[in-house]
């Protein structure tokens, strides 16, 4: 198995949490989400998308909701069906009124969160969810590994083939359609692979912080980023970065490993604004 | 001369536009051919954003749109588009040559643009005196410099209808006078037609072939002399709106009937 050649890689290390299953499939994990995260991210600061995503990672509360209702035992699947479903109908809805998209979310943002709320914490059950508040990227298993290594090579394939067009998209959709470019469809794949990114690592991300780890290598990469390859390169270096260094740092201090990393991009993102503000003085 | 219609040609007839109840555009004709520039002119809310946009296939209508290309009719004819204002940040990390490479290669720019792109993108810029652009980021732009870009990105591949937004919106009299000649400078090298709309009277008129006055439905239209002596001028933009320096001279000039200039 390909896990083992990467199991016994890292006992030739010589430190302590090299020598833990968990901490080898988190490493693992950490490796192939944050470039992943870091991807995303860019398109998600470019295209001013920071608060869908946000709404995104909460749906997933309503989510599992609808999975206790219907008597799902993984709750798997009708989160990912309500993400993507989400996705669909803002895109759709953003298309139709040409109006800000700041309110409309701000509602839908509230009504999912009270929604999965109301419905997790009948009889006070709610303690037992508050797992995926936090996440836990200790817990991963090989399979999911294995599905977010299938994500990563859907977003690669939709990089390598839209990248261009998603800027035309950004930038003026109008542009980019007198170009030929499917706005439309570019969006939509955009927004759906993200519903699944979001979904497919939130029990390692946790809802609270998920957000985050997409939003914070991006926006300090555009603070010292001069072009798209820049851009797209220290975001990638940054998530990385934070995603190693709070993982292992975590295990020291025993503290939850999703939060420690935010930390880490955080102190990334303030070093970047002041090598920025420094740079365009 | 121009040309009667030999390349290309936009044909619009009874064009109208409504978004729900409101109607935008009543009733619209308009013929532009080939190697002739059309100003499109009228005050803010006179429907020159969605006559564009109508023209490009994004809004519904009723009436027709027809467009020849290589002499013969074309549904899909190539379409080159100068936005009016970009959604991008000052200071995004989109440089000019990330955006103009984005329209001269299909290879992803944020994997790197490489040589041959690279000097693809520095050819391009050059026909529009931009080469200088190439490192700078999008956003810093002046309105002028981006206006130029813009039309790089336009203008590759070559299009068969060129439409402008709003060019003059943001930039200063010597930067619009360069982009005007550029423009103007296309019909030479390019079998190309050119709409152009604007409020922006006094900066337009030295440049292109015919005016149309539009507020909902053509109010004027004809060599830019004749429409700047058509009553309904004022009528339109409102006496108050005249505070252009140099409208008295071209008033004055009116009379004369003299080309433009080229």
């Amino acid at each position: 198995m390909l896990i083992d050649v990467w199991y016994n890689l890292l006992n030739t290390l010589p430190f302590e949490w090299a020598h833990y299953v968990f901490m080898k499939n988190a490493l693992l994990a950490v490796l192939l989400v944050t470039p992943l995260f870091a991807l995303m991210g860019t398109m998600v600061v470019s295209n001013r998308m920071v608060f869908f995503t946000d709404v995104l990672g909460h749906s997933a509360l309503t989510g599992i909701a609808i999975g206790v209702l219907l008597g799902f035992q993984d709750p798997a699947l009708p989160m990912l069906l309500l993400a993507v479903l989400l996705s669909v109908g803002v895109n759709l809805l953003k298309n139709m009124t040409r109006a800000s998209m700041d309110t409309i979310l701000g509602v839908l943002f509230a009504f999912i969160v009270a929604l999965g709320i109301v419905v997790l914490s009948r009889r006070g059950g709610f303690a037992k969810y508050t797992g995926y508040l936090i996440g836990d990227i200790l817990t991963v298993t090989p399979a999911q590994i294995g599905w977010l290594l299938a994500i990563a090579a859907a977003v690669m394939v939709y990089w390598f083939a839209a990248g261009n067009a998603m800027i035309f998209t950004s930038i003026s959709s109008s542009l980019a359609r007198s170009r030929k470019v499917n706005t439309f469809w570019v969006e939509t794949s955009f927004t759906v692979l993200l519903a699944l990114v979001v979904i497919l690592s939130i029990r390692l991300a946790g809802i609270l912080i998920i957000n985050s780890l997409l939003v914070l290598p991006a926006a300090a990469a555009r603070n010292i980023s001069r072009n798209m390859r820049a851009y797209t390169a220290w975001a990638v270096l940054i998530s990385l970065f934070s995603g190693i260094s709070g993982l292992i740092v975590s295990f020291y201090w025993g503290t939850a490993s999703g939060a420690t990393i935010v930390l880490f991009a955080a102190a990334c993102y303030a070093v970047s604004a002041l090598f920025g503000a420094g740079k365009n003085r | 001369m121009l040309n009667t219609c030999e390349h290309c040609c936009t044909r619009v007839e009874d064009l109208t536009v409504k978004l729900g109840s409101n109607v935008i555009l009543s009733r619209v004709n308009l013929h532009v051919n080939c190697g002739e520039v059309v100003g499109v002119v009228g005050p803010n809310g006179a429907g020159k954003t969605t006559l564009l946009r109508t023209l490009m296939g994004e809004m519904p209508y009723q009436g027709r749109i027809s467009f020849r290309v290589g002499g013969n009719p074309s549904q899909t004819p190539k379409i080159g588009y100068v936005p009016q204002k970009l959604h991008l940040e000052k200071g995004a990390p989109v440089s000019v040559a990330d955006l103009v490479a984005s329209a001269v290669t299909r290879r992803p720019v944020w994997a790197g643009i490489d040589g041959s792109t690279a000097g693809r993108v520095k050819e391009v810029l050059s026909l529009f005196s931009a080469e200088h652009l190439v490192k700078r980021k999008v956003g810093d732009l002046s309105g002028g410099e981006l206006q130029r870009v813009l039309l790089a990105i336009a203008m590759t591949p070559a299009p068969d209808l060129l439409l402008l937004d709003e060019p003059a919106s943001g930039v200063d009299a010597k930067g619009l006078a360069l982009f005007y000649r550029i423009v103007r400078g296309l019909r030479q090298t390019h079998d190309i037609s050119v709409v152009l709309v604007t409020h922006d009277l006094a900066g337009i008129y030295s440049y292109v072939d015919r005016m149309v006055l539009l507020n909902r439905g053509v109010i004027a239209e004809g060599r830019p002399q004749e429409v700047l002596a058509d009553g309904k001028l004022v009528e339109v933009f409102g006496a108050a709106l005249w505070n252009i320096s140099c409208l008295p001279a071209i008033v004055k000039d009116k009379g004369k009937g003299g080309d433009n200039a080229d």
